[in-house]
């Protein structure tokens, strides 16, 4: 198959699934979930998957392992801060861009 | 500012969140070029997705050849947050809703117009939640794009930088929970550890990105409903969020 024809055809797929993930309870279920065990797993579901997509990925995320680590650790103090999602990705390259900008130096 | 759920009150609501999409997606199609996926392709998945989180977990997928399986139950587990938020947000919906509204507000569901929309003292009306998503879907298409065309001429060090972005607005979300919920650290420590080892152990990491994902957070997620049921009374579907 064309590689772009696969990449538009996946992309598609993926955007018809999360489409019925988000439409068929807002149109088909109007009753709330009773079940704790299955609201509970919901619940932590969100965590869990972020968790996941960003330990251990985020050390690959910029240009090394150096930056990427000064870049986790801004985000981390600057989310214990309670900053907000747009200040902490901010200064989270920020802190790469300066740690790369420092590197290029040795 | 009128204190009625307008259109324009849900546009003057969605500005901060577009902004914030501005900036995310920009990233989002600078890392997408970086990995070899035309702009094109990456302007279409955003402004038929709708969602980071998901888009980030497809991007690997599609860029290593991955299966429609893999990415159908990746979709579906990563995204699996927007059911309970849609659920949530339907018994908020004012009356004057019809089927077509239904149909077509529930694509605009993310974590940041579900906060927003079900923050609202009053039932929410049709024509806030069509103000509300607008300006974040068109930022977020034109993020993408923008960040797409210019990817390939940005320097290799911002390029870089910009790398980090969605996974710091990932730190931003989960560490706040961690702090006001104990329980979710554990859950998010089986899941990191989970991650880990499906990416170094040898033979184990011979498994999909999304594949990942998804044993991760189910396995860390179902020892937590477990353990560390969540009580009835408490609001899931908002603490799920921020």
């Amino acid at each position: 198959m064309n590689k772009y024809l696969y990449m538009a055809l996946m992309a598609l797929t993926m955007a018809l699934v999360t489409y019925l993930v988000r439409m068929i309870p807002m149109v088909f279920f109007r009753r709330k979930i009773t079940s704790r065990y299955i609201n509970s797993l919901l619940y932590y579901i969100p965590y869990a998957v972020l968790s996941a997509m960003t330990f251990p990925f985020i050390f690959y995320s910029t240009g090394n392992y150096i930056s990427a680590s000064v870049g986790t650790a801004v985000a981390l103090f600057a989310a214990y801060k309670r900053r907000s999602l747009v200040t902490v990705a901010i200064l989270a390259c920020t802190a790469v861009l300066c740690a790369e900008g420092i590197l290029l130096l040795f | 500012m009128d204190n009625s759920l307008s259109f324009k009150r849900g546009l003057h609501d969605g500005i901060p969140i577009a902004l914030g999409y501005f900036a995310v997606s920009l990233a989002f199609g600078v890392t997408a070029v970086g990995r070899g996926m035309p702009w094109f392709i990456a302007t279409l998945m955003s402004t038929t997705n709708l969602t980071s989180a998901g888009q980030l977990a497809g991007l690997g997928i599609i860029m290593a050849m991955g299966t429609v399986a893999e990415i159908i139950l990746t979709q579906l587990i990563i995204n699996s947050r927007y059911c309970l938020m849609s659920l949530t947000l339907s018994q908020r919906l004012d009356g004057k809703f019809r089927l077509t509204d239904r149909l077509l507000c529930s694509f605009g569901i993310t974590d940041e117009i579900f906060a927003v929309a079900s923050a609202q003292k009053t039932p929410v009306t049709r024509k806030y939640m069509y103000g509300l998503i607008l300006l974040p879907w068109v930022s977020w298409t034109s993020g993408t794009l923008i960040g797409g065309l210019i990817g390939n001429v940005l320097p290799e060090i911002v390029m870089s930088a910009l790398g980090i972005a969605l996974y710091a607005m990932f730190i931003a979300i989960i560490i706040p929970a961690a702090m006001s919920d104990s329980h979710v650290i554990p859950v998010m420590l089986i899941s990191v550890g989970i991650s880990c080892a499906l990416t170094f152990i040898p033979y184990l990491n011979r498994i999909g990105e999304g594949f990942v994902y998804i044993i991760a957070a189910l396995v860390s997620a179902a020892i937590g409903a477990y353990f560390f049921p969540v009580s009835e009374n408490e609001d899931k579907g908002e603490s799920a969020d921020e």
